[in-house]
């Protein structure tokens, strides 16, 4: 067999071959690897090509084989062919691209491009069409194009090849190949046209001048020809396929056709007649006539419409869909979805087989008719495809669970006709697979419940059962103690039944015994856990018989080791204890969560990708105003991470303020809002690098959700008078989360009050002073009086500056306004100014407060500051 | 275009199912970090589909075309728009060309003389794109360049006797 046979070389593949262990395996290719090195440095020339042969097979090993680079280019070099075929071949497995050795290499390859011997060019065209760089492509493209017009179509069409690669390098080249490149399609021989057509392909992929010229008649009439003369032509043994002659140049063809058409209709209509000859003549009894079909359906769903064809293409591929080859099924579900775009309706009448698909035991197909159902669901379909869906989730493969559920709760939250229907669907994919679902679905689950006030009694009703035999679905029991710890009462007490329910009897301890499952069960992790605590303090609220049981259950989590549990047992524990009196306001059922600030979140649009023009709101993230909000948060939040979070409504406001927000968003105080852009605006603008600007409104606003209860107003006021009595346990229940506010003092220099701000009804003033020894700051204590004969509840003050101002908001002295001028509310501000001295401070303010349980709200600017602050 | 092909052992030499890799050529840089990578990841999906599915795998945007000969696993990696059917007929008529060099092509040869699938392979294809349709053509240049080989050779060998009679 040859000097490569050589006993040196099989024998080290041999030896190889013996070896038992990873370990043996390694000692053997170490010592070859020695004795290489060592001839290479003794530049032994007799033994380079077998060194070379044993580095690539080593190197195939998967064996470190830098050292040879070299030889491949001294064997390159060398003037004998044997030499320079196995350097080649070693230049192109051992090398890439990437490496700096191919610089020396170009050399070599312009010489051999040159060669009088033509295989000695073949071999250099065909490592130059393997790893040609874009820098080599710049230096070789003309001697590449030369040999496009090379005497022997061997190297023609090596050519053609290598010139593919050089235009993908280098884009701009493109253009001087077009004229060899439309020289080559008039060829006979087979090799040279497939190249030449794929050439052809690739030019006009990149260059619309060369489209322009493929297109012309005299060109295109010329491929319409050559394709008809080998579709008609008679056996030829050489080419032949199945009995088809050269498939391969068939489908280059039809691959050069489709680009020609896409978008041309004159092109287009050249073609018409040459495929619906190939569609309807081609034999599909074998692979290589399929593979024909199936190019020809491709090339036929791109080019510009004809009815007629475009039928036929959806015939072959309903045919393919219900062959029995699983390629074929497989190509079929693939050109369906390209199909989809063209014609639905066509698509739509093949989807009772596409949905078997769905259920093939191959995950490929499986996988790609999953995709195709997805995009065959619209409004009048969804219920009987999302069932068959759901009944196959059943019994799926465990891997492609996740895959399935993603595409079901998708389709679901696009077309569920109503929210019944989408709460029951999600409940049966939840209980079916609910370890599969992304986080996003059964928050977004959640949103929906919490917006269906209709839907609660039932929802819980349904999610009880449902938990009773799914209780290892994470998700699921997450919903379930959500939904139990909101309206537990109403599973309880039967409200709201629909009459498609079967009744049930759930007792208040039942309900319990569902969290505390919960809570115990070896499968739940920290979140469900979590969730199950602020269920059972929801709970213990609004099952004042099952309290102690309830505080038991809370109190066996003193002992956590996972900080959050042990932090919301203790926490929880003392609300049950100690603060009976505000134990029922802190728990009342979460506000509405609201369903476009959800959706717009989970849209994706990163926080603090809108509109912010300022780099410096990207430093500042959502985070920074969380070491207040968090800990009230978490008391109503459904989950300690990511979900929508109730803040303050500072948000909504400073948007309205900036104009980030488009829809002027009504501000009520307590309406839970996820914490979005315009917190970045707020940080930003306020620059705050101390802690909590929110603070005023966030404990109020959270009591203050519990407008209509009378018993919170009474809390409320008793919160009013500064910082004592109620307010005071507030803090102590937050452990001095609430920072203290930092008292008035008068020892500055004296500035006149001024009134911010005016109306029939309301007067603000603001009071100023000066910290001694920092004159850039201001503290401003601003007192509200109401002249009105009503009193206003929920009276919120927000205001912002601009950015050479740092703004600090302390809590305000209370939310309630007493009527006539019988009492006032005081905040104190901190506003440092940066530009003290160059320019005066300047403020915009809202402020927001009920009247009569309508909501008010009053803006302005304050232009009026005393001019040195 | 066909980013990298690769030939792999349903059964190793020592018994394992794991795979080794025969061939290897790729039509796009990789580091031999990435080559090693993407065949481990492949040999896995591949080696352990059942007989009778389809053979094509999707696989990160790409797609892999595989086609089982005995214990062997020929598998190309594809965009995503390529044609897969016709993939399997450029496999086969590797194979086909690769049977009628060696005469029935078994594992060995393609361990023992591997840079002759190499040489072949590269008369196929190129640049990731296929070059020769004819498996005629194929066989006739890859013999010419062998019989090239062989005269160099010779021509080596009758030197060496020269010089070795001249110097006795």
């Amino acid at each position: 067999m040859g000097r490569w046979r050589s006993p040196f070389f099989a024998d080290m593949i041999r030896s190889i071959r013996a070896c038992k262990t990873a370990a043996e395996e390694r000692a053997v290719v170490r010592k070859e690897c020695a004795a290489i090195r060592a001839a290479i440095n003794e530049n032994d020339q007799d033994y380079r090509h077998r060194n070379l042969a044993k580095l690539m097979f080593i190197h195939m090993l998967g064996y470190p084989t830098h050292f040879g680079q070299m030889e491949c280019l001294k064997s390159i070099a060398s003037a004998g062919f044997p030499e320079k075929r196995i350097g080649y071949l070693g230049l192109m497995l051992l090398l890439d691209e990437r490496q700096e050795v191919l610089m020396l290499v170009t050399n070599s390859l312009k010489q051999d491009l040159n060669h009088t011997n033509q295989y000695i060019v073949g071999l250099a065209l065909c490592a130059l069409g393997n790893i040609c760089s874009a820098e080599m492509a710049r230096d070789l493209a003309p001697e590449v194009e030369r040999l496009l017009q090379f005497r022997d179509p061997n190297i023609r069409k090596k050519a053609a090849l290598c010139s593919i690669r050089i235009i993908k390098k280098v884009p701009d080249l493109a253009e001087n190949f077009i004229n060899p490149a439309a020289a080559l399609l008039k060829e006979k021989h087979h090799g040279v046209l497939i190249t030449g057509i794929q050439l052809v392909t690739d030019i006009c992929k990149v260059s619309t001048e060369a489209l322009e010229f493929f297109r012309k008649p005299k060109c295109l009439d010329g491929l319409v020809k050559t394709l008809r003369d080998v579709v008609n032509s008679p056996y030829a043994p050489e080419y032949d396929i199945a009995g088809i002659t050269d498939p391969f140049l068939h489908i280059r063809l039809l691959k050069l056709l489709h680009v020609l058409g896409q978008g041309d209709a004159d092109a287009s209509d050249c073609m018409n007649d040459i495929l619906a000859q190939v569609a309807t003549k081609t034999e599909s009894n074998k692979n290589a006539g399929n593979a024909i079909l199936y190019e020809c359906v491709e090339t036929i769903m791109s080019i510009e419409d004809n009815g007629g064809l475009r039928v036929l293409a959806i015939n072959i591929l309903g045919r393919f869909l219900s062959n029995r080859d699983n390629n074929i099924r497989y190509v079929a579900l693939n050109m369906l979805m390209k199909a989809i775009t063209v014609d639905a309706q066509a698509v739509q009448r093949h989807r009772a087989t596409i949905l078997e698909c769905v259920k093939d035991l191959d995950a490929s197909i499986r996988k790609r008719a999953l995709e195709l159902v997805y995009l065959l669901v619209n409004e009048s379909n969804v219920k009987p495809l999302t069932k068959e869906l759901i009944d196959y989730l059943e019994i799926s493969d465990q891997e492609f669970k996740g895959d399935l559920t993603a595409k079901i709760c998708s389709m679901v939250e696009k077309f569920s006709p109503d929210k019944i229907w989408y709460i029951d669907q999600m409940l049966k994919v939840l209980s079916e697979a609910g370890n599969f679902v992304k986080d996003e679905v059964w928050h977004a689950l959640i949103v929906v419940i919490s917006n269906a006030s209709d839907l609660h009694g039932y929802t819980v009703r349904a999610l009880y059962r449902a938990v009773q035999t799914s209780i290892e679905q994470e998700s699921l029991v997450r919903v379930a103690i959500w939904c139990i710890g909101e309206y537990g009462d109403m599973l309880v007490n039967n409200v709201g039944v629909l009459n498609i329910e079967d009744p049930i009897t759930v007792t208040e301890s039942d309900a319990v015994d569902v969290v505390e499952i919960a809570i115990k069960h070896h499968s739940s992790d920290i979140t469900t856990k979590a969730m199950a605590m602020v269920a059972l303090l929801k709970l213990s609220s609004r099952f004042p018989s099952c309290s102690e049981r309830i505080r038991d259950i809370i109190v066996q989590n003193k002992g956590s080791l996972v900080l959050e549990l042990q932090q919301r047992s203790i926490e929880f524990n003392s609300i049950v204890e100690k603060h009976q009196n505000i134990r029922s306001t802190l728990v009342e059922r979460m506000p509405v969560l609201d369903e476009a600030t959800f959706s717009g979140r989970r849209a994706g649009s990163l926080p603090a990708t809108v509109s912010t023009s300022s780099g410096t709101s990207l430093n500042l993230p959502n985070g920074v105003a969380k070491p207040a909000a968090a800990p009230l948060v978490d008391l109503l939040d459904l989950s300690s991470d990511d979900a929508p979070v109730p803040s303050s409504s500072g948000n909504d406001f400073l948007q309205d303020l900036l104009g980030v927000d488009v829809s002027p968003a009504s501000v009520q105080p307590g309406t839970s809002q996820a914490p979005k852009a315009g917190t970045d605006v707020l940080l930003d603008l306020l620059s705050i690098g101390s802690p909590p600007v929110q603070n005023n409104s966030t404990p109020s606003d959270i009591l203050s959700s519990s407008q209509d209860n009378k018993s919170s107003v009474a809390i409320l006021d008793g919160l009013s008078p500064a910082p004592s009595g109620g307010a005071a346990s507030m803090i102590d229940l937050l452990d001095g989360f609430v920072p203290n506010s930092p008292k008035p003092e008068d020892n500055g220099p004296a500035y006149p009050s001024i009134v911010a701000f005016e109306s029939s009804s309301l007067i603000l003033t603001f009071n100023f002073s000066k910290p001694p020894g920092n004159p850039q700051t201001t503290l401003i204590q601003a007192t509200f009086t109401n002249l009105s004969p009503n009193v206003y509840t929920d009276f919120v003050f927000q205001a912002a500056v601009p950015k050479f101002l740092q703004l600090h908001l302390d809590p305000a002295s209370g939310n309630t306004l007493p009527a006539s001028g019988n009492g006032s509310i005081t905040q104190t501000l901190r506003v440092t100014n940066s530009q003290h001295g160059k320019k005066p401070l300047v403020m915009r303010t809202r402020i927001a407060y009920k009247l009569n349980n309508r909501d008010v709200l009053e803006e302005g600017q304050i232009n009026n500051f005393p001019r040195d602050l | 275009m066909i980013y990298a092909l690769f030939a792999d052992m349903a059964v190793a030499d020592n018994g394992s199912r794991q795979g080794k890799v025969r061939l290897t050529k790729w039509y796009s840089p990789y580091t031999q970090k990435e080559r090693s990578k993407v065949i481990r990841e492949l040999s896995g999906v591949i080696l352990t589909r059942g007989p009778k599915l389809c053979n094509f795998v999707e696989w990160r945007g790409y797609k892999v075309v595989y086609k089982r000969y005995a214990s062997l696993y020929f598998c190309m990696c594809i965009d995503q728009e390529d044609n897969e059917l016709e993939i399997l007929e450029i496999i086969h008529h590797y194979v086909e060309i690769l049977d009628r060099y060696f005469g029935s092509v078994c594992e060995l040869d393609l361990i023992f003389n591997f840079h002759k699938a190499y040489y072949i392979l590269d008369e196929i294809l190129i640049a990731g794109e296929l070059q020769e349709s004819s498996k005629k053509t194929v066989a006739r240049l890859i013999a010419a360049q062998d019989s090239l080989v062989e005269t160099a050779k010779e021509q080596a060998s009758s030197i060496s006797n020269i010089i070795a009679q001249a110097t006795k």
